[in-house]
């Protein structure tokens, strides 16, 4: 597909009933929001991301997608930040709230996103109780996942394993080629109501040269992070729940919760009550919660978690250990959101790395001695 | 999860975040903080449960709670919840009065496992109103005497005003074949029973520790002693079984809340199963 290509797409999903969603610059970021053309995409500017700091700057080419990751997953469209789920009288016969889920296609979704997706259903479905809120939402979604050609410096999905190309999970998905005027998309669809769509579509059939080169542009972008989880960090943290760094970190952490916001996994919430002034009606909201608050852990007498030491560990734990145990899979996808928008810039493979070095310097005393 | 813990789970109840509204038939004040409902649905057939089990109980305007339930399994029409007043929506269900409404969801969770002891001795420990969520099981054990080597309730509290259900618990020795222990941590003028930690009394109650099955719930630090307690008189740990407790907002395992280490304790417990706990247990603030 040429690169014009990228507004019938557009149009063709609009045309078909879905508002499209796209990262759109703001405040010298990236946000997920509606747009209306692809000349809104952020083309030729790339995101300078570092622990502790995000700015969009001018990339070193003209492509549409080399930035990487809006501030937003897709979390917020499928598990919105606050929901009514009933209204209820004294007689406490409840109504139950629609749910609003209209039909919302994401142009440029990247493959650690789409696996934050994935966990999030995981979370949501794969329990005891599946959520039917959840579900409704999930259904609406039309999904263009973009395979990344360049990571930001944040970025660590390689070590994770859910990037950077997308293998399923996706209806469309995209490889942008461009090589001096050549500036093309090879076209992949994942799904029924994707391939409806590519029929449709400008172009014409892939050549094996541009398949090639969408693949190494997929290896050259893993060979390029600059950042990794370390191995065996599931076992790594279990075995260290007592270890003096969880202070350590505690001492720049702020629990402002930040992490948790950006997270595109975090799925952490709240219910609560909303009554109207005279007391007869009551509303029940849900809206996301933290784990970094004191309220949280919350029992009477007080809270289970009272030191910031005992909430980070609380969230590193729960994200890269126990939730496989309580999911069956890991609920850090790697996309480095914790690390770019911490304002005190407190990097999770850092701190991993940290403790996996302290346990390899007991073991070389150990084996001194 | 482990094969263990998931062995004994109950069938689901209805994923639905919408409480079905409930009518308080009868209160009974337990204590000068501590009241029981006994609840039945507005409408419909009544809810079932397993001991160990919880609800979601919801006062309109002010919020919903998770509360364990604390009535005879074998008479389901009457819903029983027995509440300590420490709180905004603990302290509005301790204020309902007769025919109040009380929004329900439940039950979930899991369930004390109730086939492991039989042909064996049941061991109960209660410390406080962690007495509540083992008296169903406590009713089931004594309907059930007969599948049972013996059942033995060791219970403590702070001090004598505080003992629950204390009739009931005399009667229940005096005629069930319910072998009963008492202790207070303080006593008052006109205390005649024993004084001290749940702990003393169990050299003296344990019959055959290879042969037991102990179930335990009250304050955490309570628990981890007792539970250490018995390890070490030779009750096997897989066979003790503790009811946990954490913040709870959904009891579906969606909300995050009820996390500890490995456990959603809505979705995998609340009665989990010491062998998997006692590491977690010691861990500062997990």
């Amino acid at each position: 597909m040429p690169a014009q290509g990228l507004d019938d797409l557009i149009g063709l999903l609009s045309s078909r009933g879905y508002e499209v969603w796209g990262a759109r610059e703001r405040d010298d970021a990236l946000g997920l929001m509606p747009i209306e053309t692809a000349a809104e995409l952020p083309r030729g500017r790339v995101e300078a991301a570092e622990a502790g700091r995000v700015r969009l700057v001018e990339g070193p080419r003209d492509a549409v997608f080399d930035h990487t990751l809006p501030m937003h997953g897709l979390k917020r469209l499928v598990h919105p930040a606050e929901e009514k789920l009933y209204a209820t009288g004294p007689d406490l016969v409840a109504r139950d709230e629609a749910v609003a889920a209209n039909p919302v296609a994401v142009l440029g979704v990247r493959p650690c996103d789409l696996a934050a997706l994935e966990t999030l259903t995981q979370v949501f479905e794969g329990g005891p109780y599946s959520d039917t809120r959840y579900r409704q939402r999930r259904d609406a979604l039309f999904l263009v996942a973009v395979n990344c050609m360049r990571p930001a410096a944040t970025c660590f999905c390689a070590s994770m394993h859910t990037g950077p190309r997308a293998e399923a999970g996706f209806d469309l998905s995209l490889d942008e080629l461009l090589d001096g005027d050549r500036h093309v998309f090879l076209v992949t669809a994942g799904s029924a109501r994707g391939r409806e769509i590519l029929a449709e579509l400008p172009g014409e059939a892939a050549c094996a040269a541009d398949l090639d080169a969408a693949e190494a542009g997929s290896r050259a972008c893993a060979a390029a992070q600059q950042r990794r989880m370390v191995e065996g960090v599931e076992g790594l943290l279990k075995r260290n729940l007592e270890h003096p760094h969880w202070s350590e970190v505690a001492e720049r952490c702020l629990s402002c919760a930040n992490c948790t916001m950006v997270c595109p996994t975090c799925f952490c919430n709240t219910l609560e009550d909303r009554s109207s002034l005279d007391g007869a009606e009551a509303e029940r909201w849900r809206r996301w919660d933290s784990c970094f608050t004191l309220d949280f852990s919350y029992l009477h007498g007080g809270a289970v978690r009272r030191e910031t030491a005992s909430r980070y560990r609380q969230w590193m734990t729960h994200k890269l250990s126990h939730w496989h145990d309580q999911f069956g899979m890991s609920g850090c996808v790697g996309c480095g959101r914790c690390i770019g928008w911490c304002p005190v810039g407190i990097d999770i493979t850092a701190e991993a790395a940290a403790i996996a070095a302290s346990e390899q310097g007991q073991t070389r005393s150990g084996d001194e001695t | 999860m482990t094969a263990i813990a998931r062995s004994y789970q109950p069938p689901a109840a209805e994923a639905d975040m919408l409480p079905r509204p409930f009518r308080v038939v009868a209160r009974q004040q337990e204590l000068a903080d501590c009241v029981s409902l006994e609840l039945a649905p507005v409408e419909g057939a009544p809810l079932g449960f397993v001991p160990g089990q919880f609800t979601m109980l919801y006062v309109h305007g002010v919020g919903e709670i998770p509360i364990s339930i604390s009535g005879d399994p074998s008479v389901s029409e009457r819903l029983v919840h027995t509440i300590r007043d420490v709180g905004a929506v603990t302290g509005a269900l301790c204020r309902l009065q007769e025919g109040a409404r009380v929004g329900v969801r439940g039950p979930y969770g899991s369930a004390w496992p109730l086939e492991r002891a039989f042909g064996r001795h049941l061991f109960v420990v209660a410390g406080g109103l962690g007495l509540a969520p083992l008296r169903p099981l406590v009713h089931w054990a004594l309907a059930n005497r007969h599948r049972l080597k013996s059942v033995a309730l060791v219970y403590g509290t702070r001090s004598p005003d505080n003992l629950l259900f204390l009739e009931q618990l005399r009667a229940w020795a005096a005629s069930e074949g319910l072998e009963l222990g008492i202790t207070v941590d303080r006593a008052t003028a006109d205390w005649q029973g024993r004084v001290g930690l749940v702990t003393d009394l169990l050299p003296g109650m344990l019959h055959d520790p290879a042969e037991t099955v102990a179930m335990l719930c009250g304050p955490e630090p309570m628990m981890r002693f007792a539970a250490q307690a018995l390890g070490s008189a030779g009750v096997p740990q897989a066979d003790i079984h503790l009811s946990m407790e954490r913040n709870m907002k959904c009891g579906l395992g969606w909300c995050g809340h009820c996390q500890l280490g490995p456990f959603l304790i809505c979705r995998d417990g609340p009665v989990l199963p010491y062998a998997e706990l006692h590491r977690l247990l010691t861990v500062w603030e997990l």
